[in-house]
């Protein structure tokens, strides 16, 4: 870690973390993190969305470091031990071993196992008379400390058809936590995946705030309910910001009587605007992009969660 | 599979995914299933996305049965347990853990596989179901309708997926509505389909996790096309990328406000917009007519 500069955390104050999420995919999350990276000027970035990681699009990170990321193990049979006897298929739980493998001296077909199907339990390699299944990690994917033009970012690629999004999201959370508090961050600000799910519950444990970016849609309520569930479940502050709010003013005020009677917090109203699409195929954030429509809106809703994290601007700035 | 009597589709099991979410997957999913009940299709709506599913909202199903489902968890008998620590050697979860004298179970964390009941020795251990959300099945006038709902707080989906599909019953055409991403729900949901559909938008996000999506069905070697959604929104990035990669576009659905706002209302858009409507219908007509071997769009290397 050479390349990065230790220093105390301000005033001994401890990283907060802000996630943000949807339930819901597709309203807005990412664009809004990223803005809120550009207003912020001084927080971790995290992108905890990692099977379909979209912030560094706009906020173009440098990469500094990549670690390999191993996060579960895979069966594999070794088709010249394989007696064909069957134990395998006969106790594994996920349908993943099929007699199709390559014959060898003894028997015509060998067991195969699918690796896009195996759980990694390891029962049948512990249970296999003949020791012919080898049991061990496997490379899910890779994550990356980086440098952004708002400070530093933490992020991932998962690998193709992978499992194990929960603990890669762990990964960076950590490692944005520890680079916040290694470079005096005061913030680390997390960009999450949609739905409720084990991504998102590594996404939100623990974490100090949450604000779910929802839409004016029945969709997008239904999903809200579900997620503002999951928020309380875990005990986290939860903040709620309607992006697009203009599509349907009905229902996005059904959404903020919702929100009230659940004793929830408004952040605020985004307007739906094309900027932000033309922003993103510029490679910036909407706050760089233009000084009003949904940019403003957004600036106000950021003012809000600022408040609500209790984050003085001066600490903020602490940050290297 | 995909079988076919004098050149119409009899039987087709059709996943719509994304990468991306939010890009239209359950507006493709369940108007499609409509149109193809309209043309007097079996039709079978399963909807995969057990965490946040939508897919009611649109088709109004009668829901006929809710059924709590369950998945196993090891309980241990304390008074066989001889604390040997086999179960916590074999676990890969954590979810069964021994400390001396004490045995610790997290059944969150529990992948049912078994392990642990299948090495303890004195048999100590049994495994019992435990809920971790419902299934309800039901119908929308022609259309056979499916979903899984995810209890909140509970970690894995993939088992309640499993569920879902195995729920289907015999139709014409089944429609797997998937969740975003392109890890293990949405490998869940899709395995074994005979066609994947990937419905993405014309903006840098929606070309980026089209292409993961891509990577992941032909990982699978699944067939796949592609449906661009809001065209005109953005670029002309996907069809770029579509070209070069000589990836089928089966549908082009324009940016359209009133559908949006069909769409916010819960409404099937092609009740309401009647171009949204002709989109859709070309959809199906093109989804009868091709040929099995078209949908295969694995790149030239990996045909053989």
């Amino acid at each position: 870690m050479s390349d990065l500069v230790t220093i105390q955390p301000p005033n001994g104050q401890p990283v907060k973390e802000l996630v943000v999420i949807s339930g819901k995919g597709g309203t807005g999350k990412t664009s809004i993190v990223a803005s809120f990276a550009a207003l912020a000027q001084g927080a971790v970035l995290a992108d905890c969305d990692v099977d379909a990681a979209d912030l560094h699009l706009v906020v173009d990170p440098h990469i500094l470091r990549r670690e390999p990321f191993a996060g579960g193990k895979r069966a594999r049979i070794l088709p010249d031990q394989c007696a064909a006897c069957g134990q395998c298929k006969e106790v594994c739980r996920f349908d993943a071993v099929f007699l199709d493998g390559p014959g060898n001296d003894v028997v015509q077909k060998t067991f195969r196992i699918d690796p896009l199907a195996c759980e990694g339990c390891g029962v049948c390699a512990s249970l296999c008379p003949m020791e012919a299944i080898e049991f061990g990690p496997v490379l899910n994917g890779e994550w990356f400390i980086s440098e952004t033009r708002f400070g530093p970012m933490v992020h991932a690629k998962l690998g193709i058809a992978a499992e194990n999004s929960g603990k890669l999201v762990s990964t960076v959370r950590t490692n944005a936590r520890r680079i916040a508090e290694e470079r005096g961050f005061a913030l680390a600000l997390i960009d999450g995946s949609p739905g409720i799910g084990c991504p998102v519950i590594a996404s939100i444990t623990g974490a100090h705030l949450v604000l779910v970016i929802t839409e004016p849609t029945l969709s997008s309520l239904h999903d809200l309910e579900r997620v503002a569930a999951l928020t309380r479940h875990f005990g986290i502050p939860t903040l709620v910001c309607v992006n697009k709010w203009d599509i349907n003013p009905q229902i996005c005020e059904q959404i903020e009587d919702w929100v009230r009677d659940r004793g929830l917090v408004l952040a605020g109203r985004v307007r739906y605007d094309p900027a932000v699409t033309e922003a993103q195929i510029h490679g910036k954030t909407v706050i760089e992009y233009q000084q009003d429509g949904c940019a403003a809106d957004i600036r106000s809703v950021w003012a809000n969660v600022e408040a609500r994290l209790e984050i003085s601007a001066c600490a903020l700035r602490n940050g290297v | 599979m995909v079988r076919r009597k004098a050149g119409e589709l009899i039987e087709m099991k059709l996943a719509i995914a994304s990468g991306k979410g939010g890009t239209g997957k359950t507006t493709v999913a369940t108007n499609l299933a409509w149109i193809a009940g309209c043309n007097g299709r079996h039709v079978a709506y399963l909807d995969c996305d057990v965490e946040e599913p939508n897919g009611h909202l649109f088709l109004n199903p009668e829901i006929t049965s809710s059924v709590p489902v369950g998945r196993l968890h090891p309980v241990v008998d304390e008074d066989k347990c001889t604390h040997c620590g086999q179960c916590g050697e074999i676990c890969q979860y954590s979810a069964i853990v021994c400390i001396g004298e004490k045995i610790l179970t997290y059944p969150e964390l529990c992948h049912s596989c078994g392990g642990c009941r299948r090495v303890c020795h004195p048999g100590a251990i049994t495994e019992v179901s435990r809920e971790r959300g419902r299934l309800e099945t039901g119908a929308a006038g022609r259309i056979q309708f499916i979903r899984g709902l995810l209890n909140i707080g509970e970690a894995m989906s993939t088992p309640l997926i499993r569920q879902v599909k195995a729920a289907a019953p015999g139709a014409d055409l089944v429609i797997i509505d998937s969740p975003p991403g392109t890890s293990c729900p949405v490998i869940e949901s899709v395995r074994g389909a005979d066609l994947v559909l990937l419905v993405t938008e014309p903006t840098p996000f929606g070309l980026n996790d089209l292409k993961l999506a891509v990577e992941m069905v032909r990982a699978m070697k699944l067939a796949l096309g592609v449906v661009i959604n809001r065209d005109g929104s953005g670029d002309g990035r996907i069809r770029d990328y579509c070209c070069v990669q000589d990836i089928e576009v089966l549908a082009a659905i324009p940016d359209d406000r009133r559908v949006a706002e069909a769409y916010s209302r819960g409404i099937l858009a092609c009740d309401s917009v009647p171009e949204f409507r002709a989109r859709i219908e070309g959809l199906w007509a093109r989804l009868c007519d091709l040929p099995p071997a078209s949908f295969m769009t694995l790149p030239q290397e990996a045909r053989q």
